[in-house]
């Protein structure tokens, strides 16, 4: 390196004589921080989304490179938010792709003091048989001589964090079978 | 707002650079305080008063908006002569049945006239509306005059028993003294609220309201709503640019879930579940539920539209269109009910779909204890929440009030696929609806709620294939068909979003609920989303950047009814259709094109000059004239008082909170006397009030909030690094004179005890939780932010081990916002002997099993 060449490298130098004057840019860059890019750069594809948290309904940019999601940030095309994420939002990318998400199925047999694995397709033929029994076994054709045509046997909860098609097919399902005990946070 | 929507809070921060003034009102000095010009602390449960007070002063001074009152509102009504309000019955509204704890609301009507609700309870005119359009056609007179009937008006406002002079008489004692004696708000506090409302209000100036679940959990909580919205109305703050009153809900689509509800008393799109009645077919259903004017009025095209979607070509004029095929209500089955099903051994499955009832719900014990119970439980969540883990690790099993090895039910945990893993919409807190679309697959054995629920019908359909029971029908019949893709067979979203918006009988996508038709040959899975995919276009999706937009911003997503921003925007015009000031000009009649324009879609039928009078026997919206602005109400008009559609009265009146360490001064009513009470149970006792002996021993109030960096119940930020380093547990804020005077070490532990259960929290001692002189006594309040429970990184005691199952009597919801506790410092005690302290706290209380349950 010569010595121009140091001099020049100097963030002092570079923020007296360059456009910034302030030190909070390219002055204050050294050859390392100068290499770095962005995770956003590389990303193959940008998904448009919409933050999972409360109602405000923050827009979302989510990068995905190779297959994986690899940042999450707030979009700003989007008039509610204008590109800002609250604390919880900006996690999103811990609460989508962090280790503390559940990736098996796990089972618990009656009285069983462990969890145990099970198989998607198993679990979903089991979880199948039951609901149809448990409806036969709460059905009321009728209640004080009044016809009810419903089940008290099977119930469900949640839906606010779920998105509207899928509350569709909840009720849908539901109602179809009778059970009249489909409730979510909007209750609570 | 600026703790739990900060995001959305920048908005109140532009209006407050463009020289708004922001009011605070809560019991907690909070982030939002911080950023207001005013913040007013008052006793949490007390709203009630406080907007009583607010509508008495502007009914007093004469502040407000007459003309608008006198064209929208029904304050001209004349109500029924039967009709007696609580200051004349010492609290109760007439037709209290005290041994049912019910109303009968019979008298409650305009005068001479029976008026259908546009919402709420519209069940309970079933029996008079049916039977009485019954008798009609027995006498051949081709039904009741019930429709093309026009209330009878004083619109000078004086006719004695007109619904202005109600008011006026009802509030008459909502003085400012009162405001300070009930919720701890100095007079003089209290009286700059009030003229910063009034002064910010009318033709040039409106007013917002903006709440969250600090008004709604509560034992009289949809009536602080009504309390919002007579004042609102009162001062013509509905339906303008920068009026209204906005709710700040709370999950991402918890609007969406009750647009299109998974909920036990509605069918999509407000169209109420039928209750059990003799004889009932869809004409029937029809006739007691809805109005016979305003857009309700079409109710039989969105049931019939519905019907066809869910039933499809087995849904015949000739069946009904398989109107039998839907199960029917008797009272109430909200998640309360079912947890008392569970203990009653009734329910015996149970579906937990993102939600965790272990630590989120009110009496959390209640809860594990009905898990308990059930044979089986699905939990479809991320993480190991508390909901899937408490038969091993629950606070039942550390007190040893359950085993492990004695619990029969069986679990199974599936991992539920986040948003950036599947297709699908979200609506908003201000009901407009977005579409995220899927980034990548979910990972292992993760999988959408779409596809659980698509899979296990499939399964279920298999399973009952062929069989000929008639029970089996509604599930053999159903529509169940949704084009899959991908290696999971993942359903596809945007098919069920078409199912949503409607087909015409050639399968055209539909572009507006105008278009639903009774016959059968429309389908509509919500009629209110119609016109969510017109033209074949997933509007929900659209995204043209709001800085290439007007202020409105109508292209980036759908917001419902018809894409319209402002609800009840015909408001904004005068009743000749002009706006009421240039400034505040939203939608407005162009008569030169003969039609209503402006920056919004306008909320109103396009075509409807503001001089349009209706012929005599219109019905639906054909009956609603030029200046009927609120286009789903029977009457057209905003209800200062509500005829009709609620369970506890037609007008908001201050009841104490189910727990307080007051009495009522206002009335000899102490709590609201028809709140929901479910039968006693051990595990759910309520604590003395006032002058009720005991109710010394919980001396002090409990509030729940959330916080900035966590998420309800936790679910979706105790297991994320860094919002638990944010926030890594579970605290108290108290106040230093309530530190000083329960001895509390900043930091250190408290124990907080009531009838329900005890908890332990880190103590943090702030002026945040100012101490209120309320009759007299001063008051300590006591913040718990609800989000903990024992699994994740951040941890601690939930709040809800606290809370009770008395419920608001029309929605059901438990009133967690205000309760009395008692607090002590250190740790709580362990195993047994935390039962034993609450058991002890009961006997010195003297709490049985009647205690609070008085009419």
């Amino acid at each position: 390196m010569g010595v121009r060449t140091w001099i020049t490298s100097w963030p002092v130098y570079r923020q007296l004589t360059g456009e910034d004057p302030l030190g909070r840019g390219a002055a204050a860059k050294s050859p390392h921080s100068d290499r770095l890019t962005a995770r956003v750069d590389t990303a193959d594809e940008v998904v448009k989304s919409v933050c999972p948290y409360c109602a405000v309904g923050c827009g979302q940019n989510v990068y995905v490179q190779d297959g994986r999601v690899t940042q999450i940030e707030g979009d700003p095309d989007s008039p509610v938010s204008r590109g800002r994420l609250c604390p919880k939002g900006s996690a999103s990318l811990q609460l989508t792709t962090g280790p503390a998400r559940e990736q098996q199925v796990l089972y618990r047999r009656p009285y069983g003091t462990e969890w145990e694995r099970l198989d998607l397709d198993t679990a979903m033929d089991m979880i199948a048989d039951r609901t149809v029994a448990a409806r036969r076994s709460g059905w009321q054709w009728e209640v004080d001589g009044v016809r009810t045509r419903r089940t008290l046997g099977v119930a469900s909860l949640g839906g606010a964090t779920l998105d509207n098609e899928e509350n569709y097919l909840i009720k849908k399902l539901f109602t179809a079978l009778g059970a009249v005990q489909v409730e979510n946070q909007a209750r609570v | 707002m600026a703790e739990c929507h900060p995001v959305g809070f920048q908005w109140v921060m532009e209006a407050k650079a463009r020289g708004a003034t922001i009011v605070h009102v809560d019991p907690r000095f909070t982030r939002t305080s911080a950023l207001a010009d005013v913040h007013v602390p008052l006793r949490a449960g007390s709203d009630i008063a406080f907007l009583g007070g607010l509508i008495n002063h502007v009914l007093r001074t004469g502040a407000y908006f007459r003309d608008y009152v006198v064209a929208y509102t029904n304050a001209p009504v004349i109500l029924c002569e039967d009709f007696r309000d609580t200051e004349d019955l010492d609290g109760v509204f007439s037709g209290l049945d005290a041994a049912e704890g019910t109303y009968d609301k019979s008298s409650w009507q305009y005068a001479g006239m029976d008026v259908q609700a546009a919402s709420g309870e519209r069940d309970q005119q079933y029996h008079r509306r049916v039977s009485e359009a019954a008798g009609g056609e027995t006498h051949g007179s081709g039904g009741p005059a019930l429709g093309g009937k026009e209330p009878e008006l004083d619109e000078t406002l004086t006719h004695p028993r007109c619904v202005f002079q109600v008011l006026k008489r009802h509030y008459a004692r909502y003085t400012p003294e009162r405001v300070e004696e009930i919720c701890g708000v100095p007079k003089e506090l209290f009286q700059q609220v009030c003229e910063l409302v009034t002064a910010h209000s009318g033709r040039e100036r409106t007013t917002a309201f903006a709440y969250a679940v600090g008004w709604t959990q509560h034992t009289v909580g949809v009536q602080y709503i009504r309390a919002a919205s007579v004042l609102q109305s009162l001062l013509g703050n509905i339906g303008r640019p920068g009026g209204g009153i906005l709710a700040l809900r709370g999950h991402a689509s918890i609007q969406g879930s009750t647009d299109i509800p998974t909920l036990f008393n509605l069918l999509p799109g407000y169209i109420p579940m039928p209750h059990a009645h003799k004889q009932q077919d869809l004409d029937a259903f029809v006739r007691g539920e809805a109005p016979e004017r305003g857009y309700w009025g079409n109710m039989r095209s969105y049931v019939v539209s519905l019907l066809k979607a869910y039933w499809g070509e087995a849904a015949t004029l000739g069946n009904d269109f398989c109107f039998d095929h839907l199960p029917r209500l008797t009272g109430s089955h909200s998640t309360y009910e079912t947890v008392r099903a569970q203990l009653d051994g009734v329910c015996r499955g149970y579906f937990l779909l993102g939600e965790n009832p272990a630590v989120g719900s009110a009496n959390a014990k209640m809860q594990r204890l009905g898990m308990a119970a059930l044979d089986w439980l699905v939990v479809r969540d991320f993480s190991l929440i508390e909901s899937a883990t408490w038969w091993r690790d629950g606070p039942e099993i550390e007190s040893g009030e359950l085993r492990t090895e004695d619990i029969g039910t069986e679990v199974f945990f599936l991992p539920a696929a986040a948003h950036t893993e599947k297709d699908g919409s979200f609506t908003n807190t201000q009901r407009m609806l977005q579409w995220h679309h899927q980034a990548v697959d979910p990972p292992g054995d993760a999988r959408s709620d779409l596809w659980f629920t698509y899979h296990l019908g499939l399964r279920i359909r298999a399973r009952l294939a062929g069989s000929t029971d008639p029970m089996d029908r509604p599930v053999t019949d159903l529509t169940w068909d949704y084009p899959t893709h991908g290696r999971y067979a993942e359903p596809s979203a945007e098919a069920v979003l078409a199912e949503i918006n409607g087909t015409d009988a050639t399968g055209a996508p539909l572009s507006s609920y105008e278009q639903l038709a009774d016959d059968g040959s429309t389908s509509c899975g919500c009629w209110i989303y119609c016109g969510v995919r017109a033209d074949g276009v997933n509007q929900a999706a659209r995204r043209r950047p709001g800085q290439e937009q007007s202020w409105v911003a109508p292209e980036w997503g759908w917001a419902w009814p018809a894409n319209r921003r402002v609800l009840y925007n015909r408001a904004s015009a005068d009743p000749e259709g002009r706006p009421w000031s240039a400034r505040k000009a939203l939608v407005w009649w162009d008569a030169d094109s003969g039609r209503w324009t402006g920056h919004d879609v306008p909320d109103f039928a396009a075509g409807k000059a503001p001089g349009h009078r209706p012929p005599r026997d219109a019905t639906g919206p054909d009956a609603l004239s030029g200046t009927d602005a609120f286009i789903m109400q029977a009457d057209g008009r905003a209800w200062l008082y509500a005829p009709a559609g609620l369970t506890d009265g037609p007008l908001p009146t201050h009841y104490e909170p189910q727990e307080s360490p007051f009495t009522n001064p206002l009335h000899g009513r102490q709590r609201n006397p028809v709140r929901h009470l479910l039968p006693p149970h051990p595990d759910d006792r309520y604590h003395p009030s006032g002058t009720e002996p005991g109710a010394g021993v919980f001396p002090y109030v409990a509030t729940t909030y959330r916080l900035t960096e966590h998420h309800t119940a936790g679910g979706m930020s105790r297991w994320q690094p860094y919002l638990a380093e944010l926030q890594p547990e579970f605290f108290c804020e108290v106040s230093p004179e309530l530190a000083a005077e329960r001895n509390l070490r900043h930091t250190g532990w408290a124990t907080i005890v009531a009838a329900r259960g005890v908890i332990e929290a880190r103590v943090l001692i702030t002026d945040r939780m100012a101490p209120l002189t309320v009759q007299g006594r001063v008051l300590h309040q006591v913040g718990l932010p609800y989000h903990w429970g024992p699994n994740g990184y951040s941890v601690g005691d939930a709040a809800n081990e606290l809370t009770h199952l008395v419920l608001d009597p029309n929605t059901h919801i438990q009133e967690a916002k205000a309760i009395t506790c008692d607090i002590v410092p250190g740790r709580r005690p362990r195993g047994p002997a935390a039962v034993e302290l609450v058991r002890s706290y009961r006997r010195r209380a003297g709490i049985d099993a009647g205690t609070g349950r008085e009419v």
